[in-house]
């Protein structure tokens, strides 16, 4: 019988519970504990101490089942059989690993969609142009460049997940209002800049498909708009992400070009410096393109959104150096694609995707050419809805608006304002029928020069405060990797901007190189 | 009215006119008055900077401030944990405004000066966070004050009260120091300081909860987005985040130690008291998209045959709480469901009626495995507010809420 399997306990209701003491008697054995009340009414006892008792089951009946036939009262979870227990163990195994997976994946995204965006409209362009002019002898230069990428994110990146705000946030707090207004005077000017070149990737490729110009655009525009304005960061992201995926295209391309694998893979590993004016300008131009200013502060807002703690931070570097690597073969399977065709056979005067896409398809074939021609769609509009995204964030968080697509239209007026602002100006730009493009985008070329070692510069200053980052401050080996790396930026800019400036729209390759944005 | 960037880098002169040096920071002291400035921090160059305390301030002008005493009476400066500093802890930062309920960054501070006494007080009267404050920040010291001031008036204000100024101090000494005192945090609704502390990092969260009271703390964490949660608890030190926890109704807590890492989770059900731990850990073993996952095992319980008035002691006296009180589950001799009664239909009862005569029909139930889809469909069929669940003898184990329900859908979406 029950009443020797166990034992009566009194005790009070849960510590925790407010302090409301109240008395509860429970039966205890091993498996089971139910409240005295229901155990007497159970086996036919009249409870008469509580007079609640006969209303009352306080409950905890889960665990046990009273067969009224016997008598008994069992646990009724080993009524279940072994093998189930068994599959719910294998089960819970599954589910472990998916959990780490899950834990992975809930990371990836900000890495991986920062690095892709930067092959965007103006480096694809400049991608072709090295293809095009110098064939393979300029492979060996995205080893370093991964390596720089990834140095330079990875700090943002660390920042993000460390301190648990955006770049111009920490600017704004450690540097004050002032040296935060004219970054985002600079973000604002240079990003409006490389909007223009992004639609104008988007009207270029689409006139590859024999779509005009004042279609395309506007549809393009609109799209975008609506991507993030009706959409939360989650759908947003996984669009993005689907779009990283669209970039095949371009290894699609590269492999229909047939090109030689064997020249490719030793120009990669072997560095070929040639000191001529125009190698050495391609070089600066394909650096410049590559590590853009306004991606660090997508990144690090992308981390933040997504609310990655310290504790992920091994899952967030991971991201970024998947993001950094996979931009950088994409970028080589630009070029391969480029030199195996265009460069092989003499055209090296090509200096735009559009054009190269147009004369891909004598020497490659149609399919190849359309598929070039969709990665460069592909890559415009992912970049003209991350951009002014970027912007929109940057100067809110500076400000102190509201900012973030989580917030609704209404809450967060000026990120939307600002926003929509920026894809109406960068799109209705293409539009203009005698629009000073070529300036523009010449201007927005050198501000982006200026820009970028002023934010490496913020950046490094931020991530070496021990107060702020804790234990997570640059180790001296990266410390010197990335100052290293800002100062030859900032050279390789300089060069590129006292280009711009004395030899403007001068015909050629340095024309070229300023025309690709 | 003043403004602290018309302060920050005033000149100072003495009582006799000399010049003393720039105003670097100004410290509130909020143990003593937590308006008043207290304390001016006067930088001068090289030598180390002094402090005029705020009965030696004679008059104050944008730009221009003068002493009641000579440069001899002046004290030096020592960094002090209780002053709050207006420049470095303020200005730039962000603070939660309590009666607006959102975070926001301040761009200046307003001061008033009162004459008291032969000296002036500076005395802090709102934040400003809007236009205004950002002009002036900008063009302060290249354009004139006054100037400044014309342009201002043409912008919309947008200001705090200082009353309502929440500072957000992550360190919890600081905290004590500076008298930050969180009732202001704890009078909101913990759905609103969900949302501030989602605008915040996650330093200034943890300040935050751990400033706040356990009722409170576990209220506002239910109401933080999943990730939050789990990041929030694993931080906290596993001794309080078991009484945050135990606070909690069993179904959020469930779903909070679902999500923590395996080690964690079991220290923090160690630490729990036995009752609610055991509550909690009977709602783990349920998959996550299944009833069980969904219900809380928070449930009244009466026999079928009691009366109204019975039923409505019976709550009285066990003091259940109304939130979680949508209906009344009757069972039979066999201790196995026998209806449900809504809390309407008890009111609107009379107080000798049967339970069984109240019932909700038909008599609806769901096995703690079935499906969640399910589940919404039972409750956008019968239009229900609850929904008990059943083991597979029929007994009651748990009851899912309306509110379960529309939170797990709009995670679905």
């Amino acid at each position: 019988m029950i009443r020797r399997a166990g034992r009566i306990i009194l005790r009070t209701g849960s510590a925790g519970s407010k302090g409301r003491g109240r008395l509860l008697f429970y039966f205890r054995r091993a498996s089971l504990t139910l409240p005295l009340n229901l155990l007497c009414r159970c086996v036919g006892f009249e409870f008469v101490e509580a007079r609640h008792a006969l209303l009352g089951i306080d409950v905890k009946m889960q665990d046990c089942s009273w067969n009224p036939v016997t008598d008994q009262l069992t646990n009724s979870e080993p009524t279940t059989a072994t093998w189930k227990s068994r599959g719910a163990n294998i089960l819970r195994r599954t589910r472990m690993t998916r959990r780490r997976l899950a834990l992975f994946l809930a990371v990836v995204g900000p890495g991986l969609i920062t690095s892709n965006v930067d092959n965007d409209a103006g480096g694809i362009s400049v991608y072709t142009t090295v293809g095009a002019h110098f064939g393979y002898t300029m492979l060996w230069s995205l080893i370093p460049m991964t390596i720089a990428l990834y140095v330079s994110e990875e700090m943002c990146a660390r920042m993000g997940v460390v301190t648990g705000k955006g770049l111009s946030d920490l600017i704004r707090e450690e540097f004050g209002f002032r040296s935060t207004f004219f970054v985002m005077l600079a973000a604002l000017a240079v990003d409006l800049g490389n909007t223009v070149a992004e639609f104008a990737g988007i009207a270029a490729s689409m006139q590859v498909f024999g779509v005009s110009k004042f279609i395309s655009v506007p549809l393009a525009g609109i799209a975008v708009w609506l991507l993030v304005v009706k959409g939360s960061y989650r759908q947003v992201e996984k669009i993005f992400l689907v779009a990283c995926g669209f970039y095949l295209a371009y290894v699609a391309s590269a492999l229909l070009a047939k090109p030689d694998w064997l020249l490719a893979a030793k120009e990669t590993v072997a560095p070929s410096l040639h000191f001529t004016t125009d190698y050495l300008l391609m070089l600066t131009a394909l650096v410049g393109t590559t590590i853009a200013p306004w991606q660090f502060f997508y990144l690090q807002a992308g981390f933040v959104e997504k609310r990655v703690g310290p504790k992920q931070y091994k899952h967030a570097r991971l991201d970024v150096l998947v993001g950094s690597i996979s931009c950088m073969m994409i970028v080589f399977f630009i070029i391969v694609c480029c030199a195996a065709t265009l460069h092989k056979n003499g055209m090296t005067d090509i200096n735009d995707a559009a054009q190269a896409a147009a004369a891909l398809v004598p020497l490659a074939g149609r399919f190849a050419a359309y598929l070039f021609a969709f990665g460069l769609l592909n890559a415009s509009l992912f970049a003209a809805s991350i951009l002014p995204l970027s912007t929109a964030h940057v100067i809110c968080e500076g400000l102190g608006f509201e900012a973030g697509i989580d917030h609704k239209l209404k809450e967060a007026p000026a990120f939307y304002g600002l926003y929509t602002g920026l894809i109406i100006a960068g799109g209705g730009f293409i539009l203009l029928p005698n629009a000073p493009l070529f300036k523009i985008l010449v201007l927005s070329q050198v501000a982006n020069g200026v820009w970028l070692p002023v934010v490496l510069i913020f950046i490094l200053l931020l991530i070496n405060r021990r107060d702020l980052m804790g234990e997570h401050t640059n180790t001296w080996a990266f410390n010197v990797v990335a100052w290293a790396m800002s100062i030859i930026m900032i050279i390789l800019t300089l060069v590129l901007v006292y280009a711009a400036i004395t030899q403007p729209a001068s015909s050629g390759l340095v024309g070229t190189l300023i025309h690709s944005p | 009215m003043l403004h602290a960037t018309e302060i920050i880098g005033a000149e100072t002169y003495d009582s006799l006119g000399n010049y003393v040096g720039r105003v670097k920071e100004m410290f509130v002291e909020p143990a003593d008055q937590p308006n008043r400035v207290a304390h001016l921090l006067l930088s001068r160059g090289q030598y180390r900077a002094l402090v005029a305390r705020y009965d030696q301030i004679a008059s104050v002008a944008p730009g221009r401030i003068t002493l009641t005493t000579d440069e001899s009476a002046l004290t030096l400066y020592h960094p002090n944990e209780a002053w709050l500093a207006v420049g470095k802890d303020l200005l730039d930062q962000q603070i939660i405004d309590t009666n607006g309920r959102k975070v926001v960054r301040v761009n200046d501070i307003d001061l008033s000066d009162q004459r008291t006494n032969g000296n002036t007080e500076l005395r802090i009267t709102q934040v400003d966070v809007g236009l205004p404050g950002a002009v002036r920040r900008l063009l302060q010291g290249i354009v004139p004050p006054m100037a400044i001031r014309q342009i201002q008036l043409k912008l919309p204000p947008r200001k705090i009260l200082w009353e309502f100024v929440n500072l957000v101090e992550p360190d919890p000494l600081r905290r004590v120091k500076l008298r930050l005192s969180s009732q202001k945090l704890e009078a909101l609704h913990p759905a609103d300081l969900a949302d501030i502390m989602e605008a915040l990092s996650p330093d200034e969260r943890q300040g935050i909860i751990g400033s706040l009271d356990e009722e409170t703390a576990a209220e506002t964490i239910a109401e933080l987005d999943k990730r939050l949660q789990t990041q929030v608890v694993e931080k906290l030190d596993t001794e309080r985040a078991a009484d945050i926890i135990e606070e909690m109704s069993p179904d959020a807590a469930a779903d909070i130690l679902a999500n923590l890492e395996p080690e964690t989770k079991n220290e923090v059900l160690e630490e729990m008291d036995n009752r609610e731990a055991q509550d909690v850990e009977n709602l783990l073993r349920f998959e996550q998209n299944t009833a069980g996952g969904m219900m809380t095992t928070e449930i009244v319980v009466v026999d079928e045959g009691a009366t109204r008035g019975e039923v409505v002691d019976y709550i009285r006296f066990h003091e259940l709480s109304p939130d979680q009180l949508d209906n009344v589950i009757l069972v039979n001799k066999e201790a196995a469901l026998a209806g449900t009664v809504p809390i309407a239909r008890l009111l609107l009862s009379d107080s000798d009626q049967r339970m069984s005569e109240l019932a909700f029909e038909p008599m609806l139930s769901v096995t703690p495995d079935a499906n969640d889809k399910n589940v919404f469909e039972l409750f956008d069929k019968y239009n229900l507010r609850s929904l008990t669940v059943v083991d597979g003898a029929q007994h009651p184990i748990g009851n899912i809420t309306v509110d379960d329900v529309v939170s797990r859908m709009r995670g679905k979406i």
